[in-house]
């Protein structure tokens, strides 16, 4: 396969594989095509993460049309990692996905089940590599409409309001993004990102660009759940199915979260947007309202799915208080974290399936004495718990690691207390799920479950390992996460 | 092997007998043979590595690339070849002592018990050995985990709330106080290694050190220093093996063990006394060391009186470290030896109460001393070693301090010493008046020894109190080492 076509390959392989799963019409072949392409997104990715670490930003010409005239794909060492984060989290979701989905929906929609879920993969990867602002918009809306229908797929009926309510927001996020995007256009007349930099320069604080960046930020916000715009977040990833919540979390708010990255620091540029305005100080205190009331939220719930949904969205405020920093340091600890955070999270809902799928829900009622009757899930999501918390040994000690060190070397002492006393927060939430595993009695006259099929058990256990791969050795993920900084900071710059 | 190795091999032999202990897990008495097997390993692996640091060499091996710039790096040096020197030792003798306890008791979940114990020695190797600061956390925080689940072992509501509260000190102090201290000593120092005369010296000031000071000694809760020592009598829930190795030895002396290094290594004696010195620390260590000993003094519960000791002598080493000077330094290294050896004795003695004749309150002890004469005999060699009498260990190691806080002339911690000498003969000697002069009640006509591996295991180490203070040589040369005399 031409290797210089991979930039624009990722998004274009999986939307074609949607159409060609619908007419297959058949729920094994459909999962045998998603598997294909979710292992080829994953290998593209992963040789174009290798190509920029080696030979820098790779430009890609769509139809050869040159930028900033034709549309831009432009990969970089920031965005080459997000696409690698979001394929090889579908890639490892695929082998679960089988028995996952065929316990939780019908057979007769699961072909239409994995032709969505291929649609939001390319839909993410298309937002992740365009260098194009309205581009970008359109794959926001093909992964996000993608995203509102496979949340209603899920079994519980609930599942269609959460996909309502998501639908509202996430319309309402996108449109606030192209507004501020037409406000952009209109005072640069570009759409493209790294032409719009260079416009820019210089000029950022005039009030419509204020404007149109203001509007960007609320409307991604919405789209990344950033406090108090998290309001869809629970409810969408309680009630989707065990797969769609794995893969979202893992991905969904990583990719929004990547975008605003992008808008900060390569369009607008570190100095524009928190030197010039007051976003640093707005966005760190948001963050770090998201990370007390978020994760008390999280102590509080009857649901490990919801349990976990309301640290999504603490731990989203670890990855913004990062970019509202403002600095190269900053920018990496978030970058970091989208990573580490998403591999978590991604084990944490996978787990969170398996015993779903055996229980019946994930109700703590019934999730008690599992230390017993899932012995090997329970102690693998324990292990999960602890990166949340950010225990040395786990993928999330290296990026609250970086986040101190990098609030010390601002001197913003209050954020440091912020982070840390914060994450007693997560023990708390996380010992939840201890005690209620190792010490309650299972419910009486309930069958004894046993483990889950080792499809859907081995993908878990295999993303688990990484969680402390990546913790006992964090370099390499550190590491990608300065290059991709410094690309998003040096971009178009 | 290479000395290097050595040191590697000494952190995997106990990991490696967690996998031993669960291939084993259906037959109980291959399981333990075991633990008995990789527990002798670890000792001459440890025991084999002392001509070498004697001699002046600091054998090390590194692992991974953790972070970038730092690694996971062992170096064995004086002060972590004594702390694991004694938990080596301690795991043997202990691991008989819990057979017999474990099955005289009839506990459920034997098999956790002895992954979670050899996982904790494992973690307790790993911060002796540790080479740089980002190490010593790691398996300080992993100490901390993998004891929960012993603490936790009965599985009661109570049992819960104390694993809350043993979680909550050590996770918190260790989260909210010790992890910023070494992230900013890695910002300011660019360093996290352990080096003699200290990383710190020359970066920072007077003020930025004292807060510095401030939050590793808080945040090394293991070590107990009041307000974070909740923890500690909360732990004694746990079956009394597990107070005995870990709650005297392992954890605890880690906590302390982390205090010593963090002054000599991190800061520097030197360094740090031209930089104030730590003066509020030794006052904060006295009002800890006092204040336990008095509320130990009202405790009636055994182990409850114990745990209040240990929090007590804990504080003796915290206190002889914030002295700073030579003597003193090395009287804290020898007190973690010292007491190590008493407070398990002691322990093992309650164990042995507890299993034979299912008594837990110090008022309840009258006259079994003639039913128990080797238990309480034990009992009384630790009590007598934990006041500091001659001829056992306790004097030893108590000599140094004494002899470290007059060089410096620093009344408030003599002061301190003797009052402590005094609270602690007023609290352990009634409980070996009561055993042996005391009359049974009439009821308790059937009393009878703990059962034979318990009672070896006590003997041993009250043996040892005694060995400790007739030949001192090696582990005062170890100590000698430390200071770099």
């Amino acid at each position: 396969m031409p290797a210089e076509h991979f930039p624009v390959l990722l998004a274009v392989v999986p939307l074609v594989a949607a159409p060609l799963i619908v007419v297959a019409r058949s729920g094994f072949l459909g999962w045998a095509i998603a598997f294909a392409v979710a292992a080829a997104t994953a290998a593209m990715s992963a040789s174009l993460l290798a190509r920029v670490t080696v030979e820098g930003t790779i430009s890609y010409a769509i139809g050869s049309w040159p930028p900033p005239w034709g549309i831009e794909y432009r990969v970089d060492a920031a965005n080459a990692l997000v696409a690698l984060l979001v394929s090889a989290m579908a890639l490892v979701a695929m082998p679960y996905a089988r028995r996952s989905v065929t316990a939780e929906i019908g057979q007769e929609r699961q072909y239409l089940f994995y032709a969505l879920l291929m649609l939001c993969l390319s839909g993410l990867l298309g937002i992740a590599l365009t260098g194009d602002a309205f581009n970008l918009f359109v794959f926001l809306e093909i992964s996000s409409l993608a995203t509102y229908v496979l949340i209603a797929l899920g079994r519980d009926r609930r599942a269609l309001t959460a996909a309502y309510q998501y639908l509202i927001l996430g319309t309402t996020g996108a449109t606030l993004y192209i507004i501020g995007v037409g406000m952009l256009y209109l005072a640069t007349g570009t759409l493209n990102f790294a032409d719009m930099a260079a416009r820019l320069d210089g000029v950022a604080d005039t009030r419509p660009l204020v404007v149109g960046l203001a509007f960007i930020t609320a409307g991604i916000g919405l789209k990344l759940a950033l406090f108090p715009l998290h309001a869809w977040l629970p409810n969408a990833y309680t009630y989707a199915p065990s797969v769609v919540s794995a893969f979202l979390a893992a991905t969904a708010t990583k990719v929004s979260l990547y975008v605003l990255m992008r808008v900060y620091f390569s369009v607008f540029g570190a100095d524009a947007v928190f030197r010039d305005l007051p976003i640093g100080p707005v966005l760190a205190v948001l963050s770090v309202a998201a990370l007390f009331v978020a994760s008390a939220a999280a102590i509080v719930q009857k649901d490990l799915k919801r349990l976990l949904a309301f640290s999504s969205v603490g731990q989203i405020g670890y990855i913004t208080l990062g970019i509202s920093l403002g600095s190269a340091t900053g920018l990496a600890a978030a970058m970091a974290h989208v990573v580490n955070h998403g591999i978590t999270k991604g084990a944490l809902f996978l787990l969170a399936g398996a015993m779903a799928l055996r229980l019946g829900g994930t109700g703590f009622d019934r999730l008690a004495g599992l230390g017993r009757t899932m012995p090997v899930a329970a102690f693998a999501f324990v292990l999960g718990g602890l990166s949340l918390i950010g225990v040395p040994g786990t993928a999330g000690f290296a990026s609250k690691w970086a986040l101190v060190a990098a609030a010390m070397g601002a001197g913003q002492w209050w954020i440091v207390a912020a982070v840390l006393l914060s994450s007693l927060l997560a023990v708390a939430y996380v010992w939840r799920f201890v005690e209620c595993a190792y010490f309650r009695e299972p419910p009486a006259g309930a069958p004894s479950p046993g483990e889950a099929p080792w499809e859907m058990t081995a993908p878990a256990l295999a993303m688990t390992a990484a969680v402390v791969a990546l913790g006992l050795h964090a370099t390499p993920v550190l590491d990608a996460a300065t290059r991709a900084a410094a690309a998003l900071m040096g971009a178009g710059r | 092997m290479t000395n290097g190795g050595l040191a590697l091999a000494a952190l995997c032999i106990p990991f490696a007998g967690i996998a031993l202990v669960l291939l084993a897990r259906r037959k109980p008495d291959l399981r333990e043979a075991a633990t008995f097997a990789t527990a002798a390993m670890l000792f001459f692996v440890v025991v084999s590595l002392a001509p070498a640091v004697l001699a002046g060499e600091r054998p090390s091996a590194t692992l991974f690339e953790m972070l970038p710039g730092l690694q996971v790096a062992l170096v064995v040096e004086p002060l972590g070849w004594l702390f694991a020197a004694v938990a080596s030792t301690l795991w043997v003798v202990s691991t008989a002592y819990s057979i017999g306890y474990l099955r005289g008791n009839g506990e459920e979940n034997q098999t956790r018990f002895f992954v979670c114990f050899a996982g904790a020695i494992g973690a307790a190797i790993g911060i002796a050995f540790a080479g740089n600061l980002l190490t010593l956390f790691l398996f300080y925080e992993l100490l901390t985990l993998v004891t929960y689940p012993l603490v936790t072992h009965h599985g009661t509501d109570e049992a819960r709330r104390a694993g809350r509260v043993y979680l909550g000190v050590l996770l918190g102090t260790s989260v909210v106080f010790l992890l910023p201290a070494i992230i900013a000593t890695w910002v300011l120092a660019g360093t996290l290694d352990f080096r003699t005369g200290g990383i710190l010296g020359g970066r920072v000031d007077a003020t930025a050190a004292a807060i510095l000071l401030a939050l590793f000694m808080f945040g090394i809760g293991k070590a107990a220093l009041m307000p974070f020592h909740r923890w500690l009598p909360a732990a004694m829930v746990a079956p009394t093996p597990v107070s005995a190795l870990l709650h005297a030895v392992a954890v605890v002396k880690a906590g302390v063990f982390c205090v010593v290094k963090v002054i000599v290594y991190v800061f520097g004696t030197d360094a740090l006394a031209a930089l104030g010195g730590a003066g509020w620390l030794t006052a904060v260590a006295a009002f800890t060391l006092v204040a336990a000993s008095a509320v130990a003094l009202r405790a009636d519960n055994l182990k409850r009186r114990l745990a209040y000791s240990t929090v007590s002598q804990l504080a003796y080493v915290t206190m002889a470290a914030s002295l700073l000077t030579p003597a003193a330094i090395m009287g804290a290294a020898l007190h973690l030896v010292a007491h190590a050896f008493g407070k398990i004795t002691l322990f093992f003695a309650a164990g042995s109460i507890y299993t034979a004749a299912h008594k837990t309150e110090v008022s309840q002890l009258d006259g079994i001393g003639r039913a128990m004469p080797w238990t309480m005999g034990a009992f009384a060699i630790g009590a007598l070693s934990m006041i500091g009498l001659p001829p056992l260990a306790g004097f030893v190691s108590k000599w140094f301090i004494l002899t470290g806080a007059m060089a410096t002339r620093d009344w408030l911690a003599v002061g301190a010493l003797a009052a402590s000498t005094l609270l602690n003969a007023a609290y352990f000697l009634p409980i070996v008046w009561r055993a042996f002069f005391l009359p049974a009640p009439e009821r308790d006509g059937h009393g009878h020894e703990a059962p034979a591996p318990m009672v070896i295991a006590q003997a041993l180490t009250a043996a040892a109190c005694v060995a400790l203070f007739l030949f001192p040589g090696l582990a005062i040369a170890f100590a000698r080492a430390l200071i770099g005399g």
